[in-house]
Formats: C-alpha cells, sequence, structure tokens
C-alpha cells in the first residue's frame, strides 16, 4: 500500500479522522487509507464469505455424490419426474440475471445510475421470475406426492395425480400477492406526491413482485404442454380410483429401506375392499404391488417399481428439495440485498471510487447462479 | 499505485467489463446450456455425467472469470476461491472412497433383509 501522506491527505481532505470528514468521500471509513484499500479489504471478504458458502453447498453434494453411487437406479427413476423444460428456462432466466448483475456493476463503475437502477430492477425481476417458476415446480410435486422421504407416495398407486392448480401455489403467492399490492400501492402514492426518487424504488419493487407472477404463469404454460403431450402417451392408464386413504404405506421408512431397521409399520393400512390384510411388514412390500390392485401406471421396469416401493425415490427428493430449497432461500436473501442497492443507487452512493457494495452483491449473485449451473444437470438432466 | 495512476484517472482501480464482453459470456452461456440439455437426449451411458459436469464446468469458469472479474481479481483472491474445491475435493473424494469401502458388507446385510426382498410387478 502507498504511504504517500499527500495523496493520502488528499483524499481525506484533511489530516483528522472522523466520521463524514472525507470530503468528497461520504463513503470512506476512517480506518482506510483510501477507497482501493476499502474495496480490496470488502472484496477479500466477500470471497471468504463466498468460500464459506462453496464449502457449506458442498455438503449437500457430498450426500447427493454418495446415494447416486450407492442408488444409481433410483437416481434415474427418480429425476423423470422433474420437468427439465422448467429447469432449463430457470437456467436462462438465471443466467440473463447474472448478465444484468454484471452490467450493473459496470454501470456503478461508470457512474451510470439510471443504468445501474436497470439493471438491478431487471435482476431483480429475474430472480423473482426464478421463484415464481420454482413455485410452479414444488406445488406440482407435492400434489402429485413427490415428497421427501417419509412423506413419498408411491408414483405407481391410484389417485397419486392431482388436476388443476395447486392449493399450494395459492398459499406461495400469497406473500408475492401483498407485495404486488403493497409496492404497487406505494408507487401510486409517490407517483401522486411526485416523489421522484422513491419512486424510482418502488417501481423496480413493484415490477418485481408482478415478475413472480410472470414466472408462475410461465410455468404452468409448460406443465400444461408437458402434461398434454404426456396425456396422449398414457392416456389409458387412469384405470382405478384412488383407495380412501390407505396408499400411503411402504415409503414411509424410506431411508431406512437398506438397513432395515425399522421392523413395523405403524400407518399401513390395507386400502378399501383389499382382502389381504397385512399385519406386519416384513412382507408387505413384497406384494405392495398385487396388493393395491390395478397400478395408476405401469412400471417400465421392474426395478423402477422397486425403487419406488422401497422408498429410494423419497431419499431423491429429499435431496431435491434441500438443495434446491436451499438454493431458492439464497436467491431470496440476494433479492433483499438487491433491493438495499436499489435504494442506494437511486440516492446516487455509486461512483468510480465506491462501487464495492454492488461489486460485492454481484460475486454473490454469481455465486447463486453457480451452483445452479452445477444442481441443473445434476438433478434434471439425468436418465 | 503508479500502474492504475496510468490507467487514467477516468475510472481509478475500477476495471468496467466491456459490454461485448458480457454480452459474449452471456450467450456462451446460454449456449452451453443449450448444449447440455441436447447431451441429455442421446444415450451416453456413463460418460453423460461426465460430460455434463465438463460443460458445467465450463459455464463455472467463464461466470467466473469474467462475471465474477476473477481475470482482473487480485491473485490472493483467485488463490482463496479455488482453494475451496480442493477442500470440497477431499471432502467428497475421502467420503465417497469410505462410503465405498464398506459398500459391499452393507450390501450383504441389504440381502438378509426382508425390506429388501421386493418383488418386482408382476
Amino acid at each position: 500500500m502507498s504511504h504517500d501522506t499527500a495523496t493520502i491527505e488528499d483524499l481525506h481532505g484533511h489530516d483528522s479522522h472522523g466520521h463524514g470528514e472525507h470530503g468528497h468521500m461520504p463513503f470512506l471509513a476512517h480506518h482506510f487509507d483510501d477507497p482501493e484499500q476499502q474495496f480490496d479489504s470488502g472484496k477479500l471478504g466477500m470471497w471468504l464469505f463466498l468460500v464459506t458458502e462453496v464449502l457449506f453447498f458442498s455438503g449437500m453434494f457430498c450426500a447427493y455424490s454418495i446415494y447416486r453411487s450407492l442408488h444409481p437406479e433410483v437416481w434415474t427413476f427418480a429425476s423423470q419426474f422433474l420437468n427439465e423444460t422448467l429447469g432449463a428456462f430457470n437456467t436462462g432466466v438465471l443466467l440473463f440475471s447474472s448478465l444484468s448483475m454484471a452490467w450493473g456493476v459496470r454501470c456503478a463503475q461508470l457512474r451510470q445510475r439510471t443504468g445501474l437502477v436497470v439493471c438491478l430492477a431487471i435482476t431483480l425481476g429475474c430472480a423473482a421470475m426464478f421463484l415464481g417458476i420454482k413455485a410452479i415446480e414444488y406445488t406440482h410435486k407435492w400434489d402429485m406426492g413427490l415428497l421427501p422421504a417419509g412423506s413419498y407416495e408411491s408414483q405407481f398407486l391410484p389417485g397419486a395425480h392431482h388436476e388443476g392448480l395447486s392449493p399450494w401455489l395459492y398459499v406461495l403467492s400469497f406473500v408475492p400477492a401483498a407485495c404486488v399490492v403493497g409496492f404497487g400501492g406505494w408507487y401510486l402514492w409517490t407517483l401522486a406526491k411526485g416523489q421522484k426518487r422513491l419512486s424510482e424504488v418502488a417501481g423496480p419493487l413493484l415490477v418485481t413482485a408482478l415478475c413472480y407472477f410472470v414466472g408462475v404463469f410461465i410455468g404452468i404454460a409448460f406443465q400444461n404442454a408437458e402434461a398434454s403431450a404426456h396425456a396422449k402417451h398414457g392416456a389409458d392408464t387412469h384405470a382405478a380410483d384412488k383407495p380412501a386413504d390407505g396408499h400411503s404405506t411402504a415409503d414411509h421408512s424410506a431411508i431406512e429401506s437398506h438397513s432395515s431397521a425399522l421392523a413395523s409399520d405403524e400407518s399401513h393400512e390395507a386400502p378399501h375392499g383389499d382382502t389381504s390384510k397385512e399385519t406386519s411388514s416384513e412382507k408387505s412390500h413384497a406384494s405392495q404391488t398385487s396388493l393395491v390392485g390395478p397400478a395408476h401406471r405401469a412400471p417400465g421396469d421392474p426395478t423402477e417399481a422397486q425403487v419406488d416401493q422401497a422408498g429410494g425415490a423419497g431419499l431423491f427428493f429429499s435431496i431435491y428439495y434441500c438443495m434446491t430449497g436451499v438454493h431458492a432461500v439464497h436467491i431470496l436473501g440476494g433479492m433483499l440485498v438487491l433491493a438495499w442497492l436499489l435504494v442506494r443507487a437511486t440516492k446516487d452512493h455509486f461512483n468510480e471510487q465506491y462501487f464495492g457494495p454492488v461489486d460485492y452483491v454481484g460475486l454473490y449473485w454469481h455465486l447463486v447462479d453457480l451452483i445452479w449451473i452445477y444442481l441443473f444437470p445434476l438433478l434434471y438432466l439425468i436418465k | 499505485m503508479s500502474e492504475h495512476a496510468a490507467h487514467g484517472e477516468h475510472h481509478g482501480f475500477a476495471h468496467p467489463a466491456p459490454v461485448w464482453q458480457l454480452l459474449a459470456v452471456f450467450f456462451a452461456l446460454v449456449g452451453l446450456t443449450i448444449l447440455t440439455v441436447f447431451q441429455a437426449t442421446l444415450d451416453l451411458g456413463n460418460m453423460e455425467l461426465i460430460i455434463s459436469l465438463f460443460i458445467a464446468t465450463i459455464k463455472a469458469a467463464l461466470v467466473i472469470l469474467f462475471f465474477m472479474h476473477m481475470l482482473h481479481d487480485k491473485p490472493l483472491n483467485a488463490i482463496i476461491f479455488l482453494s475451496s474445491f480442493v477442500f470440497v475435493a477431499l471432502f467428497i473424494g475421502f467420503t465417497l472412497m469410505d462410503v465405498h469401502a464398506y459398500k459391499d458388507s452393507v450390501e450383504l446385510k441389504e440381502v438378509d433383509s426382508p425390506r429388501m426382498l421386493v418383488e418386482p410387478a408382476e
């Protein structure tokens, strides 16, 4: 670092070190020599934080690799329930948000205030769209009984499918809907009051909340397209009605499938009208398929039924929800800091000497994108 | 500091990425995503995982080098960040080695277990 006192005094305005006395550098903390040192320190800290993030996610990637290497057939079977189109589209959305984030850093460095606000708004909007599509994916799976181990419902039993919009979608969409109303009202208020700067905050936030619903509608459109394509293939498989409540049986003790630690299956109930009532679960898995009568859909492969019933598929969905869920939480966290950046951008805080916060948030945002780059092929593209 | 002074007063220590570079990286990433989706439709057997991870790693490298500016960053930052992947490799690699060292004995137990005597559908 330079010890050129002339430069330092130049930057600090005068000799005394105190808050708010940096003259034209209001954000230069007094324990730093100059803006570059402040920027480099912050950046080092951010990279260290990203290291902890990588190591944090590596725990989940480790669980993934162990179970995939031990049970590759489970992965082949279960990943067919993931919507590849939506996953690919969401990858594109995240990549575009990364582009706009990187462009935003450039705008901050070039003191392009409007450009930065627009870039941050696009990044926020893409993040919300990603979550909207994710909401469609999640709720569709919840309807199908594609749940984590312990709650997973067999896909070869009748009644595992659900038609129409999921009630869970309304639950998940509550907060975004409230945001549309809140930000919309705030935006109109700022317009009415002629508060130009605040309207530049409220407007992008309103667009962000609306983008969630754009994502939802895109998700529904893709989902419907997929469903109609499937309907052509397997229209004749809807043979049996759903038994009243008895089909959540074999999959309850999913993780323990190969350790056989749990002997009894308390929640086991024979489906309606079934003659062979099972009392001990020792053999229940062996006869599960014949027990429930006509299958909702025929397993394509003998191992598929085995994987489905032995509970391995539930394990896949445990890992799927854990990895994508933690990733989605990171998106949400990123959106919060992006909103903070948006507020500061409208206040014209950033320039070629002080763009650290934009750069650091950008680094974080790209890391979240990076994790998705690996999650997408590892979860969606298995054959 | 003197090297930055040569850069001119205009951007100081900032290195704004040119727009063409950002766009080129973005379209390369989209192209690689399309490639990996296409690759998944092919039946490549065991190579599939390796190829899809290879494509993902190229994408990750593009993001790190250009979007995260590692190309122009301090070497210390690059060393710190990339060293995390060394530890990830150790973590996952050793855990997998350990799991597979016990794999055979675990599977022997599975054969004894009635839970695993699942008959495929008739």
